[in-house]
């Protein structure tokens, strides 16, 4: 039970003491307009959090209409046209509102702590980026009252499904979208100024934690596709209003130029979703193993190298839209090299492992579990990339499996892992270890009964994106609905350890896993709203 | 050729322990086509690789987080780098990939030689049927959904092929090179039949290639693979294969029946007979978005039945079955339908639910529209 | 390093309020493309909002930044932040400068007949490619019947814009050196360049619109055309704009030789525009 304690000498740190003191320096608003006005990055962290978090519910429940319509053949509960607007906004609300936002606030917390800076740059910015997002995700959850429904091509938004046949809610959809956008872009812009600007003296860019590092890199990804994005978004506009014929034959457009441009901004976005992740994973299997990261600069060369190949790999994502020959093998070359990064990612990870002394509090179990179920989405990813394979592949439910595989139990658990393992620092308190063990357990068990059968349907023919389906398909639809209704219910415990965790437990010093080596243990926990107003002193490990 | 015959033992090999698996449909079908035998033999190759890397590595994992844990007293070490190591592990993964790319180049370019066909169909999608044309044949027709609407609703037992049956099957002859052109009339659709290893984008506007030859005769199944709207569940793909003499004289027959339908354009319709044959062609259709009762889904789909406008501009009515209204989802009948059919529903959709205009509409105009 | 005190504002209301004006804007645009006119007050008391939330907001900055709260560490963070604000503007015109390339590389050639996607003529056996795609694929779109001369208006633009961004610079260097008239009225000369630039852009919209039949409907000509010189016209009515506040700042006295990062920023800004109009000068008028 008290593994996880670091030995008695250390724990000195923890008086909360100094905590506070800064705090009261400036004359912060309370209540409400607390939360509104703050330029704080630990709290415009909180709010990413849980924003994130509820978004995370609100897409859950989608998944959770759509896995209780197919969890028999025939139509039971929606109409084929509400189950569409299900899987778009599922998607939709998972990526920008609960995956992203997660990463952003989880960067928000922890950049300035990992690299001793006082804020973020740009601490206004930062508020900015964070309040742009509800007033997104109102505007685009506010299109299911409208008349047509929220939209409902798919998160992909093909044109001319998007277009010519959308419903009118499609304008509120893309105007959402900008705002999400403009948030990312700023808030990128923010990370990037931070890690760039604001490092303690002495601390080189290939001294910074890992989480600090593929951040950098992401925050670079976004700026360079979000605004594609919000160009490709920006043309479907004009198609809808105002007549113009982008992605329609008729006027000397392509609907494959949409999918071009879709898919320059959809697969870094992939990455983007998934580098912070293992830059927390990185972080934390070395503290549970006491043992330095394996190859931390391959890590950081490998992170660099994924995010390179990930601007030349974009039409693997449309294998059977037609591309011609060499571009159908540029593509399936580019998308195999990208295994080779990827790989020495895992192999890293796994080597860092070996021969450490290892211990299994939640955020290593979740870590642990990352690196396993990550790399089987990273087989079929392999899988899928031998284009004529994918011919078969492709718009079914194994192309369901592996992206959920690498979203699920590759960027969701890395998030839980980083929130159970940064929780201490933010709270003062271990998050409870029986529960979180538990919660672990049941996301474990459920996640790969949810999506492990996807693959066999897949395989077995069965189409992505139907509200019915063919009656070879139904076994496997059953136990994977059953598994989504465990996963989704076991959610549940994660905001009780958390909630739990805010009240009250075991209290945390500041060095809180024995383990933690950078520098955000060095402050004591709960962390104070003010931290390194005057740089600390980094000494870099001896490599 | 004896690349094929490598692949092919390969993937026979590769294949046998999983024969019982493959059997309970828990895998991708071997299929009837080389290309579908090349392309699953590819994909068994792959499945093997990721097995064993695999099991290498999840070995790794689990050896060490149960040989070095803390409870049994291990004590970490430090090493945090080996160039060496590291250098095999980027290089390996390479060569591996290297091997798999090769075969995998030379079926792609297998799949992407549509040349020297012996006949060509095209295929065009429709919200949510597919229309069949054997090009130089005067042979088309439109293939929907066959299944009833109380077994999806649960109103009656879902029979063997439920949803994937239709009402006329796509007819192709085994042994002869069929090109397959795809295209559509409104959204993308993509058409699918995993036993034939052909998934195709059909792309509003643009035309894609695929081929096939079929090894054995049979009916091979498949649905619309790309989302394309409220009914892409219910847009099944089934294929017949018949040897070539039986498919000659199927194709024969058909031919007689078309230039047969042709003949109706000669005489004058009577009301009646246009009602009848109107509702039926309205019932496949149109009726999947302007709803049988013809309410239509407002705004996409605007309501016919009381649609006062529309019934005072017969002209229009006739023009916008023919090409259709740019930029909205109403597509253009003029090669989907035959003038008959058009001439039939157009009268049917200005007599049925209340729209009392006594119009009728006669064919042989309706073709000498078209003809200009 | 220096060590310490790098400026972290307290509270403030104004990025709330942006969002929520940002917000409004787009609810009023969006009711106003689909259900009508009552989107009109929303969008315009959200355009009002965010110009005024921004110069409340730009006040506070550049009243910290007098007050000397900021020090070197806190002027790179802004140049970090424009520099890649700018980038990110970039990547937004590549995805347009994208679709020009797509569009007349491919699609259309592939719609004529040749190509690896030749075969797609067999749906409209009339089209012949050419650029400006003076007739679509479809008949029933109307194409432009006739283009602009790049050697008429565009070349005039291009002199223009090209001559703004030198005066842009003499003004700059005028700031650095301390004369700070010569800076007034350089930047004034630009402001004035960038306006000239605006009429002459509306004026050939005009033209399009009244003589040559190039509109947003006429096909991807039309289509592609309005896209990127009307995003590109947009960033310089806002790079007019941003240049105006800051002749307000030089002519009030406000920024010292070696420190003058808004001055710079916008510059930047405004460089970037130009490099992008040379962009458009050849691949929409020219090429």
């Amino acid at each position: 039970m008290a593994s996880h304690l670091p030995p008695k000498s250390t724990t000195q740190h923890s008086q909360p003491a100094t905590a506070g003191v800064a705090s009261q320096a400036h004359a912060t608003p309370r209540g409400i307009k607390r939360w509104l006005l703050t330029t704080n990055h630990k709290e415009i962290g909180t709010l990413y959090l849980v924003l994130s978090l509820t978004m995370f519910f609100v897409g859950g429940l989608f998944a959770m209409v759509i896995r209780a319509e197919l969890f028999q053949p025939g139509l039971q509960l929606v109409e084929p046209e509400f189950f569409n607007q299900m899987t778009t906004m599922h998607g939709l609300i998972m990526i920008f509102g609960a995956v992203m936002p997660a990463f952003v606030g989880l960067a928000n917390w922890m950049v300035p702590l990992q690299v001793g800076a006082p804020d973020m740059a740009l601490p206004r910015l930062n508020n900015f980026s964070f309040w742009l997002l509800p007033v997104a995700f109102t505007l685009l959850l506010s299109t299911f009252f409208m008349p047509g429904g929220a939209p409902n091509f798919g998160w992909t938004s093909y044109a001319p499904l998007s277009t010519t046949y959308s419903p009118p809610s499609t304008t509120f959809f893309i105007f959402s979208l900008h705002l999400a956008g403009i948030s990312s872009i700023l808030g990128a812009i923010n990370i990037i100024a931070t890690i760039l600007n604001l490092r303690a003296p002495g601390m080189r860019l290939m001294d910074m934690p890992l989480f600090v590092w593929t951040w950098l890199i992401t925050a670079f990804l976004l700026i360079a596709v979000m605004p594609i994005l919000a160009g490709v978004i920006t043309m479907m506009l004009l198609d809808i209003n105002f007549g113009t014929s982008f992605f329609s034959a008729a006027g000397g457009g392509d609907p494959v130029l949409f999918q071009h441009l879709f898919w320059f901004f959809g697969h870094p976005e992939v990455y983007i979703m998934i580098l912070p992740a293992f830059g927390i994973v990185s972080v934390i299997i070395p503290t549970f193993a006491r043992k330095p990261l394996f190859g931390y600069a391959s890590m950081v060369y490998a992170t660099a190298s994924i995010a390179i190949l990930s601007f030349l790999v974009w039409a693997h994502h449309m294998f059977t839209v037609g591309l011609p020959l060499v571009a159908e093998l540029f593509f399936m070359y580019s998308t195999m090299l990208i295994a080779v990064p990827t790989g020495v990612k895992v192999f890293n990870w796994v080597t860092t492992l070996f021969r450490g002394s290892i211990t299994f509090e939640p955020p290593m179990l979740f870590a642990l579990a990352f690196v396993v179920l990550f790399t089987i989405g990273g087989f079929s990813g392999l899988m899928l990339a031998i284009s004529p394979a994918d011919f078969q592949y492709h718009d079914t439910y194994f192309v369901v499996a592996h992206f959920h595989y690498v979203l699920v139990p590759g960027a969701v658990f890395a998030i839980m892992a980083g929130v159970y393992y940064w929780l201490p620092k933010w709270t003062g308190h271990y998050p409870n270890l029986r529960l979180g063990q538990w919660h672990f357990w049941l996301s474990v068990i459920g996640v790969n009964l949810t999506f492990f059968p996807m693959h066999f349907a897949g395989l077995a023919g069965m189409p992505r994106r139907i509200p019915d389906y063919a009656l070879q398909f139904a076994d496997f639809n059953m136990v994977t609905s059953l598994g989504a209704f465990m996963f989704g219910a076991s959610q549940l415990l994660f905001v009780a350890v958390i909630v739990m965790c805010i009240r009250g437990g075991e209290k945390a010093p500041a060095k809180a896993w024995e383990g933690g080596e950078d520098l955000e243990w060095t402050v004591p926990s709960p962390a104070p709203l003010h931290t390194f107003e005057t740089p600390p002193d980094f000494q870099p490990r001896q490599h | 050729m004896r690349m094929r015959l490598v692949r092919t033992a390969v993937g026979m090999a590769l294949t046998g322990p999983f024969e019982v698996v493959l059997a309970n449909g828990w895998n991708m079908p071997v299929g009837v086509t080389d290309l579908s035998r090349d392309i699953h033999t590819l994909h068994m190759v792959i499945f093997w690789i990721c097995v064993v890397i695999g099991i290498v590595v999840f070995g790794a994992i689990f050896y060490s987080l149960f040989r070095y844990r803390r409870s049994r007293g291990a004590k970490a070490s430090h090493f945090h780098e080996h160039t060496t190591v590291e250098v095999i592990w980027t290089v390996i993964p390479l060569l591996i990939l290297v091997a798999m790319a090769i075969p995998a180049t030379a079926t792609l370019r297998d799949m992407y030689d549509a040349s020297e066909a012996d006949m060509d169909v095209l295929i065009t999608g429709q919200q949510w049927r597919w229309r069949y044309e054997y090009r130089g044949e005067d042979v088309a027709f439109i293939s929907s959904l066959a299944t009833p609407r109380e077994q999806i609703e649960g109103q009656a037992a879902k029979g063997e092929h439920y949803l994937r049956e239709v009402d006329q099957p796509l007819v192709l002859p085994v042994d002869r090179k069929v090109r397959l052109l795809m295209t559509s009339d409104d959204v993308i659709h993509s058409w699918w039949v995993p036993d034939l290893g052909v998934k195709q984008d059909a792309m509003p506007g643009y035309i894609n290639e695929n081929w096939v030859r079929i090894n054995e005769p049979g009916t091979y199944r498949g649905q619309c693979a790309e989302l394309c709207g409220r009914d892409h569940a219910f847009m099944p793909v089934v294929v017949e294969a018949v040897e070539p003499e039986q498919f000659d004289s199927w194709l024969a027959e058909r031919k007689a029946a078309a230039a047969e339908a042709a003949m109706g354009l000669d005489r004058e319709w009577g009301l009646d007979e246009l009602m009848e044959r109107g509702e039926q062609v309205y019932g496949t259709i149109c009726a999947s978005c302007h709803q049988p009762d013809g309410g239509g889904s407002p705004p996409t789909f605007p309501a016919l039945a009381g649609n006062q406008a529309l019934m005072d501009d017969r002209e229009r009515h006739i023009e916008t079955v023919i090409n259709g209204v740019s930029g909205a989802p109403m597509p253009a009948f003029r090669n989907t339908l035959d003038p008959v059919e058009i001439a039939a529903v157009i009268t049917y959709e200005r007599n049925a639910w209340g729209n009392e205009t006594g119009d009728s509409v006669q064919p042989s105009a309706i073709a000498e529209r078209i003809a200009d | 390093m220096s060590g310490g005190s790098y400026y972290v504002p307290v509270s403030s209301k104004w990025p709330v309020l942006a969002s929520l004006a940002m917000g409004a804007i787009m609810a009023g645009a969006g009711t106003l493309l689909v259900f009508g006119r009552a989107g009109v007050p929303v969008m315009v008391i959200g355009l009002l909002a965010v110009l005024a939330v921004m110069t409340l907001w730009f006040r506070d900055v550049i009243h910290e930044s007098r007050s000397g709260l900021y020090d070197a560490r806190m002027d790179r963070s802004f140049r970090w932040g424009m520099g890649w604000f700018i980038f990110s503007e970039v990547m937004f015109f590549a995805a347009f400068f994208g679709t020009l390339f797509y569009v007349r590389t491919f699609a259309l050639p592939w719609l004529d007949g040749e190509g690896a996607k030749g075969v797609a003529a067999l749906l409209w056996p009339d089209f012949t490619a050419s650029w400006p795609l003076l007739e679509p694929p479809d008949k029933a779109i109307q194409g432009p019947h006739e283009t602009f001369s790049p050697w008429h208006l565009p070349l005039v633009n291009t002199l223009i814009l090209v001559s703004s961004s030198i005066t842009l610079t003499v003004a700059h260097e005028g700031l650095k050196e301390g004369y700070r008239t010569t800076a007034r009225h350089w930047l004034t000369g630009t402001v004035l360049l960038g306006t000239c630039f605006i009429a002459i852009q509306g004026f050939e919209y005009h033209e399009a619109y009244t003589h040559y039949g190039i509109t947003l409907q006429a096909g991807i000509y039309g289509a592609t055309f309005f896209l990127m010189t009307g995003f590109h016209g947009l960033h310089v009515i806002i790079g007019t704009i941003i240049l105006i506040s800051i002749l307000g700042r030089v002519i009030r006295g406000h920024f010292s030789r070696d420190d003058h990062f808004a001055f710079e920023a916008a510059a930047w800004y405004w460089h970037f525009v130009d490099v992008v109009w040379i962009g458009l000068f050849t691949f929409v008028y020219v090429f």
